[in-house]
């Protein structure tokens, strides 16, 4: 733990070499540093003495320092933790549902890298077992489901710890409202993560995005105006590569504009765990299992067999069909029987 | 009696969070009440009394919400006990930057979204550098990474703060949050006594005792003047 004594008589260039990070916090609390920087941080912070200050900012110097020395200790702790003391498996322990009878699988352990399909109407109960897996839940929620994570039960600094979400979450009706191109969006994302080599991380993410994408983009592009594939397929393959969170939920992905084969393998690749609601055929059966949802409950699990994954060429191509169609009816075109070809 | 304060910018949420909470807070057998603040105009109070919520209001008028606020705080939590609540939310629009009317001893939840941009927090002020718990909402229609990046700058301002992130319409993350609101050992009686986190600024110029002709002689008490820097 970082004492106000540990910080309070080093100067600022001592410090910001120290602590890289340190900036940040002055420029969020709007703490000037066009002076000189060879000051002691107490000295510097004298002008918070005057009444005007203090009343402007409702802070005093004693609140600034106590601040300052939790940020460093939570930014150290988050630049301290290495692959090991990351997420391997969770585990789901059976609750009830709304009825209040016992849930229908012994125990569902879901490890990185896998892909597990959630299925069942709106209002079944997906967003309360996604809710149990985020709060990584005790027994202590309405389905008094239990988490596990790694094999034990979980641990609570997932619960509150806002760095350190368990769960990305990508969905069909997330859009980019920044005012940014696509170069400054992962610039900024990385700088929020403390990345060393930004540079590399927003070439790698942008090699990535522009493969996901139908249409290609550049650095440049402000992110308000891609389109609806290639917003999907940057924020995907921004997730997978810069989101800390090891478990990814993925609500839907349109098929229009975005490879989603390649998208799932990223985020497998970059050894996510993830969770995908869909009801597209497509998708389902490029999970390794889904769970089915009925009545708040999970209603049972069901391995994707592989006489269900010899189905799914099949219904690539009658996607595809599909999606020619489409395209035939853009370009003001007819279609016959001779395009659906079986 | 537990007492908590909501407080947050106009439209961030509040009143959407604080409902699924309550949802949540009913289901457990726990009496709630809420009294909304305002400074001319709130139709929140018609939203809680549709959920079966014992709700009051309060504006107002022509001073700062948060004056307003803590100089009828212990009226309103009188009325709460007297209507036999377990639980006393207060939601008050954050419309004046500087002051906030958070209370040492009491729960103070600020509600922000994040569709009010990445530099919000460093301009709020007090109401979100002293919250306890930050609401941060409308996760839902942005992307991934504009919430972490939201969320790394709220905790950058309020490092202390549990943050949560809360979907006003779905109301995913509102039991969790109903977990920190109330507490069985918590007994508020009267906050006579108690002290504001802050102080607040007494703002009181010729303009706010009703003066409206411009220039600097008619203008007396608490007078600041901006600085165009071109002092000599
Ligand atoms: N998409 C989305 N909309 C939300 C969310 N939370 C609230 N809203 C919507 O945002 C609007 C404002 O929400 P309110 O709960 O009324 O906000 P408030 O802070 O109480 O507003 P005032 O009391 O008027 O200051 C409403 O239309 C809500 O439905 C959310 O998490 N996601
Ligand atoms: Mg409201
Ligand atoms: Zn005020
Ligand atoms: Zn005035």
């Amino acid at each position: 733990m970082i004492t106000i004594n540990d910080i309070q008589s080093k100067t600022l260039t001592d410090l910001f070499e120290k602590y890289p990070f340190l900036p940040g916090f002055f420029e969020e609390h709007t703490l000037e540093l066009n002076g000189n920087l060879d000051i002691k941080l107490v000295n510097y912070l004298d002008f918070l003495d005057e009444e005007e200050e203090q009343e402007n900012r409702a802070m005093d110097k004693s609140q600034v320092l106590g601040s300052m020395c939790t940020y460093i200790d939570q930014m150290l702790a988050f630049l301290g933790e290495d692959e090991d003391d990351g997420v391997h498996s969770i585990t789901l322990l059976p609750g009830t549902n709304k009825s209040g009878e016992a849930e229908q699988f012994g125990e569902l352990t879901i490890k990185k890298s896998e892909i597990v399909c959630i299925v069942g109407p709106t209002g079944s109960g997906k967003s309360r077992l996604l809710a149990d897996i985020e709060w990584v839940a005790q027994g202590d929620t309405p389905t008094s489901r239990s988490v596990l994570i790694n094999g034990e039960a979980g641990d609570s600094k997932w619960r509150l710890n806002s760095g350190n979400k368990l769960v990305a979450q990508l969905s069909q009706n997330m859009n980019f409202v920044m005012d940014l191109t696509v170069y400054e969006f992962i610039e900024l994302h990385a700088q929020s993560r403390l990345v060393e080599d930004i540079e590399s991380v927003i070439n790698k993410i942008f090699a990535q995005a522009n493969d996901l994408a139908g249409e290609k983009f550049e650095l440049s592009t402000p992110i308000t105006s891609l389109s609806g594939g290639q917003s999907r397929a940057l924020m995907i393959a921004d997730t997978a590569i810069l989101s800390k969170s090891p478990i990814v939920l993925i609500d839907e992905i349109e098929n229009a504009g975005i490879d989603r084969k390649r998208a799932l393998d990223l985020l497998v690749g970059e050894e996510k765990i993830v969770l995908m609601a869909t009801h597209d055929p497509i998708l389902a059966l490029m999970g390794d299992k889904r769970i089915v949802i009925k009545n708040g409950g999970i209603h049972k699990v069901i391995e994707t067999s592989d006489e269900e994954q010899n189905l799914l060429s099949d219904l690539e191509r009658m996607d595809s069909v599909v999606q020619k169609m489409r395209n035939r009816l853009r370009q003001g075109e007819i279609i016959k029987k001779e395009d659906i070809g079986f | 009696m537990n007492l908590v304060t909501v407080s947050g910018p106009p439209s961030s949420g509040k009143t959407a969070v604080i409902l699924k909470t309550i949802d949540s807070v009913q289901k457990r057998g726990l009496k709630v009440g809420v009294v909304k603040f305002d400074c001319l105009y709130t139709d929140d109070d018609i939203l809680y009394e549709k959920a079966g919520v014992k709700v009051k209001k309060g504006l107002s008028g022509s001073l700062c919400p948060d004056h307003y606020f803590v100089s009828n705080i212990e009226e309103v939590t009188q009325w709460g006990l007297k209507e036999g609540l377990d639980l006393l939310i207060t939601e008050s629009a954050g419309l004046c930057n500087r002051c906030s009317p958070y209370i040492k001893t009491v729960t103070a939840v600020c509600v922000i979204d994040n569709l009010s941009g990445i530099n919000t927090p460093k301009k709020i002020g007090p109401m979100l550098k002293t919250a306890d718990i930050v609401i941060i909402t409308k996760g839902d229609i942005v992307s991934q990474a504009e919430r972490e990046v939201f969320a790394s700058r709220v905790n950058t301002v309020n490092p202390g703060a549990t943050i949560m992130h809360v979907n006003g319409l779905t109301g995913q993350g509102a039991y969790e949050l109903s977990t920190l609101l109330y507490d069985d050992k918590v007994e508020v009686k009267t906050l006579v006594g108690e002290k504001l986190r802050f102080s607040m600024p007494s703002a009181l110029c010729s303009y706010c005792l009703g003066e409206t002709r411009i220039g600097e002689s008619y203008q007396m008490g608490n007078v600041r003047k901006i600085d165009l820097g071109d002092k000599k």
